[in-house]
């Protein structure tokens, strides 16, 4: 369908882009890649009187390095992500994931910030951020406030982003030396949000830290099932208490076309197969 | 550009290599200017909300879906449709393959197929035929099978990746 109507300002500079979001309050809301946001609008699920087309902000698409921290402005393209060095080298769990965020032409508009913003709890991005123990960095006119990505994604397409405020960036702690990753998710078309997914990361001196996709209604850290698997010998095969750590740690929701049950099935073959392939992974 | 919301601005930007000037309303996507602004209606509209990839054209040498930008996003790009890239023979070898192999039948999804597969065969990335259906796996056709469509890709990356 054609997007409502609605009225459209692109500001010059972050500080003007505060500003107006501040002046304009609720009626008011950012523009990043519209790969998620002009979609709800040609759906109807959504008609703001105010577009903010943040794409010109140039201080927030930057990938840059600072000794053990890599700093992802909020305006990133997937493609920009995927394609960078450094993010290969010091986070490859992200570029293992990013093949499977949509198709070519989405990657080259859809931005870091707009996928952390729009927190669909089977994304690839906000999975891979709780997983590397990420922060994000909001600003407002206000002023600036850091968040952890785990206390930052609240619910089902829920963040604690309060009006007014934007993602400027996420600081990600390197991936430690030493540590092992792997990405892998099950969709019934490749580019597809997934049914179910797994990011994990599994460091010598730390508890693997696992985040599912599509399993619960925000990503959050699998504790129960790390646990558990503390010490586990590998390859795993048929580990007992497998499913009930999962149940503990997940909470799929039933929808059309695929089942609660279903989900959690999915979240045991993915535990499995990405754990055993991960043993396979060079060491960072 | 402009500091007040507004509901009509004006977009400046170039087309098939034409520097083009008009006035439209914020709403409008990149889609709907080409197509009713301009009249390049090779640009089709499927779905109209980012799966089906009938859409698909050139910003600033990326391909994207013009559903989903705004016209006014287009203001100091540099667009490229179907139309354009006929014209300049950038898609020949692609077009040839594909009449060849008969993979447009209706052709109403072949112009975003043919912008896709462009994207990947300039790019001269070397890819398995999987490699190449999941790259294609975006845009959507209702006649073919898919089967021609790649075979007709498969093809042209091929004798590309030959070619030094
Ligand atoms: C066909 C299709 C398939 C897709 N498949 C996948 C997939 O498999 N996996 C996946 O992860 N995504 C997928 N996406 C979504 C895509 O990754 C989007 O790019 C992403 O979710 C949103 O990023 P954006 O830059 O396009 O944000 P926009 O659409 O511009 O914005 C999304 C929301 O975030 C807000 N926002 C944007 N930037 C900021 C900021 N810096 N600060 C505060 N708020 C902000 C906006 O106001 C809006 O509410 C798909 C999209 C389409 C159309
Ligand atoms: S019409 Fe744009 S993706 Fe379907
Ligand atoms: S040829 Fe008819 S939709 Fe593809």
């Amino acid at each position: 369908m054609k997007y409502p109507d609605f009225a459209y300002v692109r500001p010059a500079s972050l500080g003007e882009a505060l500003d107006c979001l501040q002046k304009y309050g609720d009626s008011a809301i950012p523009l990043a890649g519209g790969q998620s946001l002009l979609a709800t609008l040609a759906m109807r699920l959504s008609s703001p009187e105010i577009l903010v087309d943040i794409t010109g902000l140039t201080e927030l698409s930057e990938i840059a390095r600072e000794g053990d921290t890599i700093r992802i402005g909020a305006l990133v393209k997937h493609v920009q992500l995927l394609q960078s060095p450094i993010v290969r080298g010091a986070t490859p769990l992200f570029t293992a994931a990013l093949p499977h965020v949509a198709h070519v032409a989405i990657r080259n508009r859809g931005t870091f910030g707009g996928s952390l913003a729009f927190a669909d709890p089977a994304a690839e991005l906000p999975a891979c951020l709780v997983a590397l123990g990420g922060t994000l960095v909001l600003g407002s006119s206000a002023g600036r406030r850091e968040i952890g990505a785990e206390d930052f994604f609240t619910g089902l397409l829920e963040t604690d982003l309060r009006p007014g405020e934007l993602i400027l960036e996420a600081r990600v702690p390197a991936q430690a030396p030493g540590s092992r990753w792997n990405f892998s998710e099950l969709s019934r078309r490749h580019g597809d949000f997934p049914l179910a997914g797994l990011a994990a990361v599994m460091s010598p001196m730390s508890e693997a830290r696992l985040v599912y996709l599509g399993c619960a209604d925000r990503p959050k850290l699998a504790t129960a099932t790390a646990g558990m698997l503390r010490g586990a010998s590998y390859p795993l095969k048929d580990v007992p208490g497998l499913a009930a750590a999962l149940a503990e740690d997940l909470d799929p929701a039933d929808t059309p076309g695929c089942s609660a049950e279903t989900r959690l099935q999915l979240a045991g073959t993915l535990t499995y197969r990405v754990l055993n392939d991960l043993q396979e992974i060079p060491a960072r | 550009m402009t500091n007040e919301p507004k509901h009509s601005l004006t977009v400046e930007c170039t087309v098939n290599g034409e520097r083009v000037r008009r006035e439209v309303p914020a709403r409008r996507h990149l889609a709907d200017f080409l197509r009713e602004d301009l009249e390049l209606t090779g640009t089709h509209l499927g779905c109209e909300h980012g799966v089906c990839g009938a859409c698909s054209v050139l910003v600033d040498g990326a391909v994207v879906r013009s559903c989903l930008m705004l016209a006014v996003q287009a203001h100091g790009r540099r667009i490229e449709t179907i139309e354009g890239l006929s014209d300049s023979g950038a898609l020949k070898d692609l077009q040839t393959a594909f009449i060849e192999r008969n993979a447009a039948q209706c052709g109403f999804c072949t112009a975003g197929m043919l912008l896709t597969a462009h994207q990947l065969t300039a790019s001269g990335e070397a890819m398995t035929r999987p490699e190449i259906r999941e790259y294609m796996s975006g845009n959507l056709c209702r006649c073919t099978g898919y089967h021609a469509i790649i075979d007709a890709v498969e093809a042209v990356l091929r004798s590309k990746s030959r070619t030094p």
